[in-house]
């Protein structure tokens, strides 16, 4: 199945009571191709997060529609339907450790899948999976969630998602708050799950050093709005467009344009990392 | 959840969100005692102007208060029914068993149901024009005189300042749970009462061991910057009674003596009601 994802002047604001904060999202177009892996970035309150939220209908659109391969969310859309697409949808939320409960690693990780009409027996086969996939010794599956480390339990979380086997992966900030090591496994075992399985993988991210390594495509979000969807590379060498976004480089490039200041001349093309740069200062004779 | 507003700030500036909370709290508190002197049609209604007269000085908007209501109204026709069906005296209407329909009871059905809503409406329009921090403060002010028989009524107004400091992350995370097991194909509010009670089991699991965590560090940080219970504290925020405070209680007392007045009115004038 095509699981495209695409956006129609998607509108969306939250409402507490009697308050309503403006739009956090303003008549965004999107369209995301089936199986590709795509990063969101933008600063803080930029409506990253809700533009992931309002993929699985966690959020609903006030104006406009979203597609989500055959299904759509649409303005006063019935809630019962919404299971189709959630589980479809993936969606892993920041420290997504904190919401788990279950006596087992095991009860926690088939959740999903049961409640998505699964039988339990083969919960208890996609369980055992899941955690080979993210990592994982199956024999965790007997120990309660809440005994395990922080690194554990957020991998425990992502394959409570896993189990659902969705087609498309959603994830706020998947690597915040673990160590490097940690974060950098969270980030390898995404992009295997992609390469693999074909997973439609969109992820908000802070680490440009992660899209510069991973993301095929980028989304920059401002004040509401989708204001770049492209490449890395193009995105990371635009100085002009990075300045006005106030956007962080990826290491390598933030060397690089340092040494292109020192130099007085451009390097022949961006470097998004280490071996990329090394690999131009070789080719022009710097090295 | 977003239905409950007693205990939901409403930000502005009216003359009533700047008035003293000790004083607010007080008038709230005398107000519920207040009530009970409407016992004739004249204060009644005389009370009545005045509820809505607070409501309209505090530049909320009547909507909002009365949706503050509605969660509660089945419990005050509970016992507005409770009262029509047990009084007797006057005309009776009906009588089946000990259950009379009478004069004597549909007023006093009035009268308390008059009373549940300008109660509700008062204490309000307190707690909607007072930042709660400001509301403990108060709190903490008329328990003071309890320090006499060793109440330490310090730690009771520094827990309950914490308390309330965080229901709004309290709020958020809730959400954001239910957001999470939601995602995960998870279904609140409906089915029967056992299946929505059970549906819950995976939202308060993850709130209460978060929350027992977020204690935890929170003792520590306290702990770590020299928190003792024992010592005597200053406060941060501090508290002014100013001239329009002392005016305001002296209206509270004046509605008391003018309710009087119309209830001894009612009884020579008016000897129906």
């Amino acid at each position: 199945m095509v699981m495209q994802i695409k956006l129609d002047k998607v509108s969306a604001d939250y409402q507490f009571g009697p308050v309503r904060t403006p739009k956090v999202l303003n008549e965004v177009n999107l369209n995301i191709p089936d199986g590709s892996f795509t990063a969101v970035i933008g600063h803080t309150g930029a409506g990253k997060s809700s533009l992931l939220k309002v993929l699985n209908g966690l959020l609903m659109p006030k104006e406009g529609t979203v597609f989500v391969g055959p299904h759509s969310i649409f303005p006063g859309k019935d809630q019962k339907s919404l299971k189709e697409i959630r589980k479809m949808v993936g969606m892993v939320f920041q420290f997504p450790e904190s919401q788990l409960f279950a006596e087992t690693v095991e009860k926690d990780i088939c959740f999903g899948p049961i409640n998505f009409g699964v039988s339990e027996e083969e919960a208890r086969i996609r369980a055992k999976e899941a955690i080979r996939q993210v990592g994982l010794e199956p024999s965790l599956l007997d120990r309660s969630p809440f005994s395990l480390s922080g690194g554990q339990k957020r991998r425990v979380a992502i394959a409570g998602i896993l189990a659902m086997a969705p087609d498309i992966l959603v994830l706020d900030e998947p690597g915040a708050g673990l160590d490097p090591d940690g974060k950098e496994e969270i980030m390898d075992l995404l992009y295997r799950l992609h390469k693999e399985k074909g997973l439609t993988v969109l992820l908000v991210t802070h680490d440009m050093e992660d899209v510069a390594k991973f993301a095929e495509n980028v989304v920059v979000m401002e004040k509401g709005k989708v204001v770049y969807h492209g490449s890395a590379r193009e995105l990371f060498g635009d100085e002009e467009k990075m300045k006005s976004w106030n956007l962080d480089y990826p290491e390598a490039r933030k060397f690089q344009i340092l040494l292109e200041k020192k130099l007085g001349y451009q390097l022949p093309r961006p470097c998004l990392t280490l071996e990329e740069l090394s690999d131009v200062l070789i080719e022009v004779g710097l090295v | 959840m977003n239905k409950l507003l007693l205990g939901r700030f409403f930000p502005g500036n009216s003359v009533i969100h700047r008035l003293d909370a000790r004083g607010k709290l007080l008038g709230g508190i005398s107000f519920i005692f207040i009530t009970f002197l409407a016992n004739h049609l004249l204060s009644l209604a005389f009370l009545w102007i005045f509820t809505f007269f607070i409501m309209k000085l505090s530049e909320v908007s009547f909507k909002i208060y009365f949706r503050g209501v509605r969660p509660l109204i089945w419990l005050i026709l509970f016992t507005v029914t409770l009262q029509i069906l047990f009084t007797a005296g006057g005309t009776i209407y009906f009588e089946w068993g000990p259950i009379t329909i009478s004069q004597f009871g549909l007023v006093n059905g009035f009268y308390i149901f008059s009373r549940f809503v300008m109660i509700i409406l008062v204490t309000t329009v307190v707690t909607m024009t007072t930042k709660p921090l400001e509301l403990t403060d108060a709190i903490y002010f008329c328990l003071k005189p309890l320090k006499i028989f060793r109440v330490p009524v310090e730690q009771i107004s520094m827990m309950l300042s914490i308390a309330i400091r965080f229901i709004p992350n309290l709020f958020d995370e809730t959400q954001k749970i239910m957001d999470a097991q939601k995602a995960r194909g998870a279904v609140f509010g409906e089915g029967n009462l056992f299946q929505q009670m059970k549906a819950l089991v995976p939202v308060f699991l993850p709130l209460f061991t978060n929350s027992l965590n977020r204690a935890e560090d929170l003792a520590d940080a306290m702990e770590v910057r020299g928190y003792q219970p024992s010592n005597p504290r200053t406060s941060f925020r501090q508290m002014h009674w100013s001239l329009r405070d002392t005016l305001s209680m002296l209206v509270i007392l004046m509605l008391t003596g003018i309710l009087i007045l119309l209830n001894s009115i009612s009884l020579h004038f008016l000897h129906i009601l």
